[in-house]
């Protein structure tokens, strides 16, 4: 029978990991702002090697032309 | 109502763009954010967001900024924004009322590759904040904040925001509280599962009884913890002579859970954990849909949230340095540019004063003032800059003496009871007394139950459901409001709406719209054939007062204007078909003060000669007639106004009598009109928008204030209702009604199951079974019926379509 409480014991373990993750999520601010956090995981990370490769003198003229 | 057809979608986000349009390449844009990131993607020729770096095509326009933010150097200010600043680095948090889409955030987030001085900054979207991290030796503040204000995101630095003892810890117990309980109560199910299985061997009794014990280890945060609320709340209405829902709630809660030690402890049963953490589970939710409000919303705003920080000192030897604000004197001179606010009363010693009182008093013609004359605080200079000898120092002014003057009255008595309020009372009271019938009857008849059904009425009483019923009702209520541009301070203002039946209005700013004009042609001195030549004149400016006037003359086709000048706040002149025609101020037209100004005449000058002058009045906003004559079916209204009586026989159709309507108000005057109405027994809604109301919403049982930004200043009140959702007043006013009758259907609702639940009690039959299904089931299904409900309602009176900022 002591296997059911060692079972039960490590079952409250996880679960307590569970509500430890839950207390840190509410500490670091994640539920102050649903809607910004909505809207930012849908922006474009940073990718610098691409960055690099965009012509400055292109950029100009398709600019000039839409103007 | 506006039509579907007419709305300006942004080209970038798809949201509304409401009246303020800007254009880019002929395409629609609803703010600079917008029209910013589109700039960036077109101008790279693809999607490449993140290539910004070199910002392309930017426009900054900080030297139009001038000295506005002179004051942001000054050490002892920046001491006090700044949140923290060390080791060259420093933090600093900002209130931008601009921010409204996702546009907004990725611009403002992305902000450290338009200024490498800035580290990191995020963006706080519910309140409208964004945090800024940067380095002093590459970006001051002052830098940081014309930086913010070229690209149109210029943030609200006030009075206020130097306050430090005023800022606002961020509450997130309720979530803390609200994740003990889920935590447990999914636990204390699982270890209550066998007790339901009706299996009797010694496994069985041996795993029982170890996990009751679980379930009171798990029990005890869940009702000291997460219940501690409940708790606090009942024994500070105790000690106040007043019975809240939480009375109840708290006897229910220790009568679950000491019932369920003792029956653990004892053998004799399983308990009610389940239930008790159930119970606070639903509770916790109710509390956490109630704490949802609009945290971007200044409801409690006083003078300091929007006079400035610091004001401009000339010393005697005529030396301008920046002064924080509260070491103004009396005695002391100094200047007042351009649109910056009269921080106290004071005496006009330079310059000519074109005052703004539109936040004090709704109006928007500016007063004009000359030297030697006294000018009170709360006004905005417009135009040149003037020289002001303070009389008064800030906190001793008019203006802001009309509001510490209402903080003693801070407990207001309304002249009608919260439902909630007399249904706890008579609900405690029936609870108790039953209780102990019962019990008494029962010790009569079989002594060693008498306990057990005690402890089972007050736990089955535990009004769970009813205490679900008002933040769920009035809170959805007030999210429906939220959609159409009606913002309600808490839930419990919806009740506070459907009680009132008497509306007080403010005439300027409310009744009127502060920004659109009619021209009355009526003093004109002028032949037909030349008022084309006003007209062409007045086209080339987009000043409200052109455009009434363009409105006002017939049409023609529009002559050349040659040599056109618009002098700001003065008027225009040009030349057309030959003629010099001057348009504007008797000072600017006709070079000399009238004898008897006409408030709101605009005056004319052809070649050099008067020819007579509009007058121009507010506009009376859309429809008005329509909402005020349904408003005075239901209601007794009055009219406050600070104006003299001349639009009295055009208004006098909508209220009831003469009486009801009074002019050149002062704001104390309102104050105890609103006091008086009281008085007598009325429940009194008051609508206003300039701080002249102030007491005035204040001291009403419902304070509404109007506002064309509501996330721009609004006096002190319930509630903001955008200015352009003003046709829809009757409408959330019915609505409010609707949603008190779906209050009291769903308490009906909810007694049904604490009848069922007192019949299982009362005949000593609740076992932990009934309670665990039960519970749960009352709150799901009243939060059910009431969703339900209320979005059936929306939807009949049209109020369920998305509708504001």
């Amino acid at each position: 029978m002591n296997v059911i409480l060692v079972l039960v014991g490590f079952s409250l373990l996880v679960a307590l990991l569970g509500l430890g993750a839950f207390f840190w999520s509410v500490r670091s601010g994640q539920y102050d702002d649903p809607y910004g956090s909505s809207v930012r995981m849908l922006f474009d990370d940073e990718r610098p090697e691409q960055a690099e490769a965009a012509n400055p003198v292109a950029n100009e003229t398709t600019k000039s032309n839409q103007l | 109502m506006i039509n579907k057809e007419e709305l300006t979608r942004c080209y970038h986000c798809g949201e509304d763009c409401r009246s303020n349009i800007i254009l880019f390449e002929e395409k629609p844009f609803c703010c600079s954010g917008c029209e910013m990131v589109y700039e960036i993607l077109s101008s790279n020729d693809s999607c490449e967001y993140y290539k910004f770096s070199d910002h392309p095509g930017l426009k900054y326009s900080s030297a139009e900024l001038g000295k506005r933010y002179d004051f942001l150097d000054n050490d002892e200010i920046k001491r006090e924004i700044l949140d923290f600043s060390d080791d060259g680095v420093s933090r600093v948090k900002f209130f931008i009322p601009n921010v409204h889409c996702s546009s907004c955030i990725w611009l403002l987030e992305n902000l450290r590759r338009l200024h490498p001085g800035i580290i990191q900054s995020a963006v706080q979207f519910t309140k409208k904040e964004a945090t800024f991290i940067f380095r002093d030796s590459e970006i001051s503040l002052r830098g940081l904040v014309e930086l913010l204000a070229s690209i149109n995101y210029a943030p609200y630095i006030s009075l206020e925001s130097v306050d430090k003892s005023s800022k606002q810890k961020v509450n997130r117990g309720v979530y803390y509280r609200l994740g003990v309980a889920g935590f447990c109560f999914g636990n204390i199910m699982l270890f209550s599962f066998p007790s339901y299985l009706a299996i009797d061997d010694s496994v069985e009794q041996f795993i029982r009884q170890n996990f009751g014990i679980l379930n009171i280890i798990l029990g005890i945060p869940v009702a000291f913890y997460s219940g501690s609320g409940f708790f606090i709340s009942a024994y500070r209405g105790l000690k106040k002579r007043f019975i809240s829902i939480d009375l109840p709630i708290a006897i229910g809660i220790l009568a679950l859970f000491f019932r369920s030690v003792y029956e653990i402890m004892s053998g004799t049963g399983s308990g009610f954990m389940d239930s008790l953490a159930g119970l606070l589970f639903f509770l916790l939710i109710g509390k956490w849909y109630q704490s949802l409000t609009y945290q971007a919303l200044s409801f409690e705003r006083d003078y300091r949230s929007y006079f400035p920080v610091a004001v401009t000192l000339i010393s005697e030897q005529g030396e301008e340095s920046i002064l924080p604000l509260k070491h103004l004197k009396a005695g002391m001179r100094i200047l007042v540019r351009n649109n910056e606010l009269i921080p106290a009363d004071a005496i006009l010693i330079r310059g000519e004063g074109t005052i703004d009182y539109s936040f004090v008093s709704g109006e928007s013609n500016p007063v004009i003032k000359s030297e030697g004359q006294r000018i009170y605080a709360g006004g905005k200079q417009i135009g040149s800059a003037i020289e002001l000898l303070i009389e008064k120092e800030v906190t001793q002014s008019k203006l802001t003496e009309l509001w510490n003057q209402k903080h003693g009255s801070e407990e207001r008595q309304n002249n009608w009871e919260s439902l909630m309020d007399v249904i706890s009372r008579y609900f405690t009271a029936v609870v108790l007394l039953l209780a102990l019938v019962t019990g008494i009857i029962w010790w009569f008849t079989d002594p060693s139950k008498a306990a057990l059904v005690v402890t089972s009425i007050l736990i089955v009483a535990c009004p769970c459901a009813l205490a679900m019923t008002l933040p769920f009702s009035f809170g959805g209520a007030m999210r429906v409001f939220g959609r159409n541009g009606f913002y309600v301070k808490r839930s419990s203002v919806v009740e506070s709406l459907s009680q009132i039946n008497t509306i007080v209005l403010d005439k300027t700013g409310t009744l009127t719209k502060s920004q659109d004009f009619d021209a009355n042609l009526g003093h004109l001195e002028l032949a037909n054939d030349s008022y084309n030549l006003i007209r062409s004149l007045a086209r080339h400016s987009t000043h409200p007062v052109s455009v009434a006037v363009c409105q006002a003359l017939p049409y023609a086709t529009a002559l050349a204007v040659t040599g056109f000048i618009e002098h700001p706040s003065k008027g225009l002149e040009g030349t057309v078909g030959g003629h010099q025609i001057k348009l504007g101020s008797d000072e600017f037209v006709l070079g000399r003060r009238t004898a008897e100004p006409v408030a709101g005449s605009l005056y004319i000058s052809v070649d050099g000669k008067p020819a007579g002058y509009f007058i121009l009045n507010h506009k009376y906003r859309e429809g008005m007639r329509e909402v005020l004559t349904s408003l005075g079916k239901r209601y007794e209204l009055h009219l406050l106004s600070g104006d003299n009586d001349a639009e009295l026989s055009a208004l006098l159709q909508f209220f009831p009598s003469k009486d009801h309507m009074n002019f050149e108000q002062s704001p104390a005057d309102k104050l105890n009109y609103i006091k008086k109405l009281k008085a007598e027994g009325k429940r009194v809604m008051m609508i206003g928008d300039g701080l002249n109301d102030a007491g005035a919403l204040t001291e009403s049982d419902c304070g509404i204030s109007i506002a064309d930004d509501v996330y721009h200043f609004s006096p002190s009140c319930d509630a903001i209702l955008e200015s352009r959702q003003f046709m829809k007043l009757a409408t959330f006013l019915q609505f409010s009604k609707t949603s008190r009758r779906i209050v009291m259907m769903s308490i009906l609702f909810s007694f049904f199951y604490n009848l069922i639940g007192l019949s299982f009690a009362v005949s000593g039959n609740l076992t932990p079974i009934v309670s665990a299904i039960l519970m749960p089931l009352s709150s799901v299904s009243v939060i059910t019926l009431i969703t339900l409900t209320i979005y059936i309602a929306s939807v009949r009176a049209k109020l369920n379509k998305e509708d504001s900022v």
